[in-house]
């Protein structure tokens, strides 16, 4: 019932399309490179100074000085490209990255988000978080529907420190795929097993129901 | 004037005082100024802050300054890696200033290029944008930020010549080149110093001007987060 973690990257590498240079948060969004369709033509961009960035290296293949944003050992490519974080952050800042899929903790149904602080507990800092909200053109979130309280993530207003204000296009949850719209969310597609009952009672945000909803079925 | 010195020791020699701003270069564990940290440590220094994307791991990279509790306060956008940074900030011995890691990069950026302030997107609307100055271009809203500069950098590359070009190797050039242009005397550490002219002058990173002294360090390249793949058997 409802997507898992992977569906929900899966459902996300749908974003996808040919010729698109993307930054993939750390997690969940990691996941998305494993579902890339094989027709289409992406670029990987790591916010450490890399575009073109390849899969986990081989045991005799690790080199300490390649690693992503996450501080894992990766590979190059063919088209591969390193730069400064000034550059990087150049691509980052300037528009010049297509899509960037993100977690989150709380999105309000302005499209506003926060992933980066909860106050009373250890802040570890935003990293490119807020950079990458503010100047990617288009920002997709992948995120549980609910937090581990059972408590809604889609809210009015987010109670948590902003990452960034008004910047969310598209939220993929356990539950199914909302945009951000003038006046709130909309409801685009329903998961496997989720029902428009079980959304209404774990959703704070004011949405609607799109027209044309897509309720997939369990593959 | 002769920039190659004998080791980080020497490189260091008479730059470095109590209360210093130091630039450290870095993503993580990646392309650090590990002999640079050693002897910074080793010299005792106090009360530094330090300008870095990160604070190392406890025991390695900036962790070691701050084991022996010679950082007063860090510039930093993540220092999630570090359990003495956990304690020492949350004892209030530790001052934190985070910065978006483009916000860092650019003020580190201007800050070399003589750039005292400019103007972003990043962080409207968030607890990085209170007390900062806000102003509209073409009907978009952006806040000031100010750019950064050190007494010191100190910083990574992989190869040099003996006029202090630079080249750096992979993801290792994250902050380094910046940080070069921002200090008010800029070290490098390197891998290899080779003879003048072997460089190719069209693929030099960082002209020698940035650089007043480098030294060849060694180093151990720690890995924070080694990640492979299996080989798939036929």
């Amino acid at each position: 019932m409802a997507w898992t973690r992977d569906e929900m990257a899966a459902r996300a590498a749908q974003e996808l399309e040919d010729g698109f240079y993307v930054n993939l948060g750390i997690g969940i969004p990691t996941l998305v490179a494993n579902h890339i369709a094989e027709d289409i033509d992406v670029t990987l961009q790591s916010e450490n100074g890399m575009l073109g960035m390849g899969p986990f290296p081989y045991d005799d293949e690790v080199d300490p000085d390649l690693i992503n944003a996450g501080k894992q050992t990766i590979t190059e490519l063919r088209r591969t490209s390193y730069f400064s974080s000034a550059d990087s952050f150049a691509m980052i800042r300037g528009g010049h990255i297509d899509l960037s899929i993100l977690g989150a903790m709380e999105i309000s149904e302005t499209g506003d988000i926060a992933n980066w602080m909860i106050p009373g507990k250890l802040v570890k800092g935003m990293g490119g978080a807020m950079d990458l909200v503010a100047g990617v053109k288009r920002v997709v979130v992948i995120m549980d529907h609910a937090n581990k309280k059972g408590e809604p993530k889609l809210l009015k207003e987010c109670s948590l420190p902003l990452t960034g204000q008004a910047c969310v296009h598209r939220i993929i949850t356990t539950l199914g795929v909302f945009d951000v719209v003038e006046g709130g969310l909309n409801l685009i597609e329903l998961a496997p097993g989720a029902t428009l009952e079980l959304v209404a009672e774990q959703t704070e945000a004011k949405y609607t129901v799109a027209d044309n909803l897509i309720a997939h079925e369990a593959a | 004037m002769k920039k190659v010195f004998a080791d980080a020791q020497a490189a260091l020699d008479g730059l470095v005082f109590d209360g210093m701003t130091v630039m450290a270069g870095g993503f993580g564990l990646c392309g650090i100024p590990e002999n640079s940290i050693a002897a910074l440590h080793k010299a005792g220094v106090k009360d530094l802050t330090v300008i870095s994307n990160n604070c190392g791991v406890d025991g390695f990279g900036l962790g070691v300054l701050l084991d022996a509790k010679q950082i007063k306060k860090m510039v930093s956008s993540y220092v999630g890696e570090n359990k003495e940074f956990e304690r020492q900030f949350l004892s209030g011995e530790l001052e934190l200033e985070f910065n978006p890691q483009g916000t860092l990069a650019e003020r580190i950026r201007a800050g070399g290029a003589g750039i005292p302030g400019f103007f972003t997107k990043t962080g409207v609307g968030t607890l990085i944008a209170e007390g900062k100055e806000h102003r509209e271009f073409d009907g978009e809203t952006y806040i000031m930020e100010t750019g950064l500069k050190a007494d010191i950098s100190i910083v990574k590359a992989w190869k040099a010549d003996p006029e202090g070009n630079l080249v750096f190797r992979k993801t290792a050039r994250n902050f380094n080149p910046m940080m070069a242009t921002a200090g008010k005397v800029t070290v490098a550490e390197v891998e290899e110093v080779v003879e003048l002219g072997s460089l190719d002058p069209d693929e030099i990173h960082t002209p020698g001007i940035f650089v007043q002294r480098l030294f060849v360090g060694s180093f151990e390249k720690r890995i924070e987060q080694r990640t492979i793949r299996e080989r798939e058997v036929a």
